[in-house]
C-alpha cells in the first residue's frame, strides 16, 4: 500500500497545489469547505484532469502529466462515496450495487452481491429502491456499491454530513470498522475535526488548496506544529506569545509567562491552550507554576458541558472582557458555587503548545 | 408518428450532448436548434422547401440517385421533424439540467462508459421530462398544418396529415368528414395524453417509499 500524490490544478482563481505521500491506508483530510479537498478526491478518481503531476497508487500510475498517462475513470479502480450517496434512484439496491459489475457473469455477479447485503447488514432489503430505505442503509448501500469494483483506493466525500447526530455516532463506529476490512486505501475528507480523529491514523490538515500539515492524528492534535492546524483541529485559545527560555514563554496580552513542556524555538509566535485542558482547581499548588487567578466574564451551558469565558488577573468589565476559554463538566460548574472568586486555573504544562508566525 | 420516433432520438441524443458541451459555441448552437420553434410554420417550411426542393441543394444532390422528396410522405415527416424537434430538445434539456451531478460522476466511477451512464442513468433518471416532452412532440407532429403544407402539400392519403385534412374538408363544406377527423384526432391526443399519466404515476409509486 503506497500512494503518491503530487498535483496541481487551476480553477478560476483558486489553486490546488499538493503534494501527498504515505504508506498509512486510512487518512483524514481535514479542511474548512472550500479548501480544496472535494477537489482533489475528483482528481483522484479522473473526475477531473490536473493541470500537471502526478497521481500513482499503489505503484499503478492513475496520471503522469510528464509521461502523457492520464488513465480512464474505468481503469482506474476508484471507489468513490459521495456526501448524497448519489444512488441511482431508478434501480434497486441490489441492481446499484451490481451496477459496476458488468464484466462479471451473471452468476458471479449474484454471488457477488450477496455477499456484500450479507457483510453490509442490508439484510432482505434488495427488491426495495433507494427511497424506501433509512439513512443509514443508503450510506451502507453506496460504501457496497463503491467497494464492489474492488478498488484499489476508496474515497469518501464528507460522508457523515447528510446525516443526522444520533445516526452519525453509529455510522462512525460501524464504518470504522467497516474500513479495517478494506483491504486499500482510504481517503477520507472532512471539515469535522471529530470525525478525522476517530476514523483516520493519519491526518492531512488543508488550507486554501495546500497541505498545511500531514502527521500521525495525536502529534496533530496534541502539538499542532503550524497556526492554521491549531485553528481547524478546534483549539480555541490561541495568543500571541514571545519566547522566555527553552521552556518558558511570556503572553503580553494576558499579562503571564507560562511553563511549558514543548522546546520552544522561535522568538516570537503564538501559543495555544485547548478550553479542555484549562483545569479550575480549589487550591493552587505549592510551587504556583501556571496557576492563575481567574475572574467569570460570561458563560455558556451545554447539555453536558460549560464553556466559561475567563479573564485572568483581575475583573472583567463586561462579557466580551476575558482572555480564556475554559471547558468544563456541568458537575464541576456546579462546584464553583461553592467557593468564591477570584478562581484558580491551573494551565499543564504538557499541554501547551507554541507554534511559529 | 415515424416524425416522432426520429425526433425522440434525436432529441434525446442532441440534448445530452449539449448539456456535456460547455464551449463557447454553446449559446449560438443552442439558438439555431431551438429557432424553429420561434420562427412561423410558413417561414420553416419555406427554408425546408429552400433546402430540399428542385432546386435546393439537397433537392439537386438527390435528384442525382432520381429521388424527388418535395411533395412527398417523406417531406412531411421531414416537416414535422424540424418543426417539432425544439420542443424535445428544449424540454428534455432541460430534463438532464436538473439531474444530479453526482449520479452520473458516481455512474463514471463505477466504470461505465458514456454510453451506459446515458442509457442507464441519465435517460431513466430524466424519464419524466423525457416523457412530458415525447408527449408534447408527438402532439406537435400530429397537429402539424403550416410547414407541411408548404413542403408536402395535400395529397390524400400520402401527405395529407389530419389537420389538413380538417382544413380542407370543412372549406370543402363537408362538416361530416371535417368532424369525424376532429373526433379521431381528440380520441388520438387523449389516449397518448392519458397513458402518459397513467404510466408517470405507475412508476413514481414503484419507486417512493416512506424515506425522505
Amino acid at each position: 500500500m503506497e500512494f503518491v500524490i503530487d498535483i496541481k490544478k487551476r480553477l478560476y482563481d483558486f489553486q490546488l497545489d499538493v503534494s501527498l505521500q504515505s504508506k498509512e491506508e486510512i487518512i483524514g483530510i481535514l479542511g474548512a469547505s472550500g479548501s480544496g479537498k472535494s477537489m482533489l478526491l475528483r482528481c483522484i478518481s479522473g473526475l477531473v484532469k490536473p493541470d500537471e503531476g502526478q497521481i500513482i497508487i499503489n505503484s499503478k500510475t492513475f496520471f503522469d502529466s510528464e509521461k502523457k498517462i492520464n488513465l480512464s475513470m474505468r481503469d482506474r479502480k476508484v471507489g468513490f462515496l459521495f456526501q448524497n450517496y448519489a444512488l441511482f434512484p431508478n434501480m434497486t439496491i441490489a441492481e446499484n450495487i451490481a451496477f459496476g459489475l458488468d464484466k462479471l457473469s451473471k452468476t458471479e455477479k449474484n454471488e457477488r452481491v450477496s455477499a456484500l447485503m450479507e457483510k453490509y447488514h442490508l439484510g432482505d432489503i434488495g427488491k426495495r429502491y433507494p427511497t424506501q430505505i433509512s439513512g443509514g442503509q443508503q450510506q451502507r448501500v453506496a460504501l457496497a456499491r463503491a467497494v464492489a469494483v474492488e478498488p484499489d483506493i476508496l474515497l469518501l466525500d464528507e460522508p457523515f454530513s447528510a446525516l443526522d447526530v444520533h445516526l452519525r455516532n453509529h455510522m462512525m463506529r460501524e464504518m470504522s470498522e467497516l474500513l479495517k476490512e478494506f483491504q486499500g486505501l482510504t481517503l477520507f475528507v472532512t471539515h469535522n475535526r471529530e470525525e478525522a480523529y476517530r476514523l483516520a491514523d493519519y491526518i492531512a490538515v488543508f488550507k486554501t488548496g495546500k497541505v498545511e500539515i500531514f502527521g500521525q492524528k495525536d502529534a496533530i492534535f496534541k502539538w499542532p506544529a503550524s497556526l492554521e492546524t491549531a485553528k481547524i483541529t478546534g483549539c480555541k485559545n490561541i495568543v500571541a506569545a514571545t519566547r522566555l527560555s527553552e521552556n518558558r514563554l511570556h503572553v503580553p496580552q494576558w499579562n503571564i509567562s507560562l511553563t511549558t513542556v514543548m522546546k520552544i524555538e522561535p522568538e516570537n509566535g503564538y501559543m495555544g491552550i485547548r478550553a479542555n485542558q484549562v483545569k479550575l482547581v480549589d487550591e493552587p499548588d505549592d510551587q504556583q507554576e501556571n496557576y492563575f487567578k481567574v475572574w467569570i466574564a460570561d458563560e455558556s451551558d451545554g447539555p453536558f458541558r460549560t464553556s466559561l469565558y475567563l479573564k485572568i488577573g483581575s475583573r472583567p468589565e463586561s462579557i466580551h472582557d476575558f482572555h480564556i476559554q475554559c471547558e468544563i463538566s456541568r458537575e464541576e460548574r456546579n462546584h464553583l458555587d461553592n467557593l468564591s472568586e477570584p478562581f484558580v486555573i491551573y494551565i499543564n504544562p504538557e499541554f501547551v503548545f507554541f507554534v511559529d508566525q | 408518428m415515424t416524425a416522432t420516433v426520429v425526433i425522440f432520438f434525436l432529441g434525446l441524443i442532441i440534448a445530452w450532448l449539449m448539456t456535456n458541451y460547455n464551449g463557447k459555441w454553446k449559446g449560438l448552437i443552442d439558438s439555431i436548434l431551438t429557432l424553429p420553434l420561434v420562427l412561423p410554420p410558413t417561414v420553416a417550411g419555406f427554408a425546408i422547401l429552400l433546402l430540399i426542393g428542385k432546386n435546393g441543394p439537397v433537392g439537386n444532390f438527390l435528384e442525382i440517385f432520381g429521388v424527388n422528396i418535395i411533395f412527398s410522405w417523406y417531406a412531411a415527416v421531414i416537416a414535422a421533424i424540424v418543426v417539432a424537434f425544439p420542443l424535445m430538445y428544449k424540454t428534455t434539456m432541460g430534463a438532464f439540467d436538473q439531474i444530479d451531478p453526482n449520479l452520473l460522476s458516481a455512474a463514471r466511477t463505477l466504470g461505465a462508459s458514456e454510453a451506459k451512464v446515458f442509457w442507464r442513468v441519465a435517460v431513466p433518471v430524466a424519464r419524466p421530462g423525457i416523457a412530458a416532452a415525447t408527449a408534447l412532440t408527438f402532439a406537435r407532429c400530429l397537429g402539424e398544418f403550416g410547414a407541411t403544407l408548404m413542403v408536402a402539400g395535400s395529397i390524400p392519403g400520402k401527405t395529407e396529415t389530419i389537420p389538413i385534412a380538417i382544413y380542407f374538408a370543412t372549406q370543402g363544406g363537408e362538416m361530416q368528414v371535417a368532424l369525424i377527423w376532429v373526433l379521431i384526432i381528440f380520441a388520438i391526443s387523449l389516449t397518448v395524453l392519458v397513458i402518459n399519466n397513467y404510466w408517470e404515476s405507475h412508476k413514481k409509486k414503484q419507486q417512493r417509499g416512506f424515506g425522505g
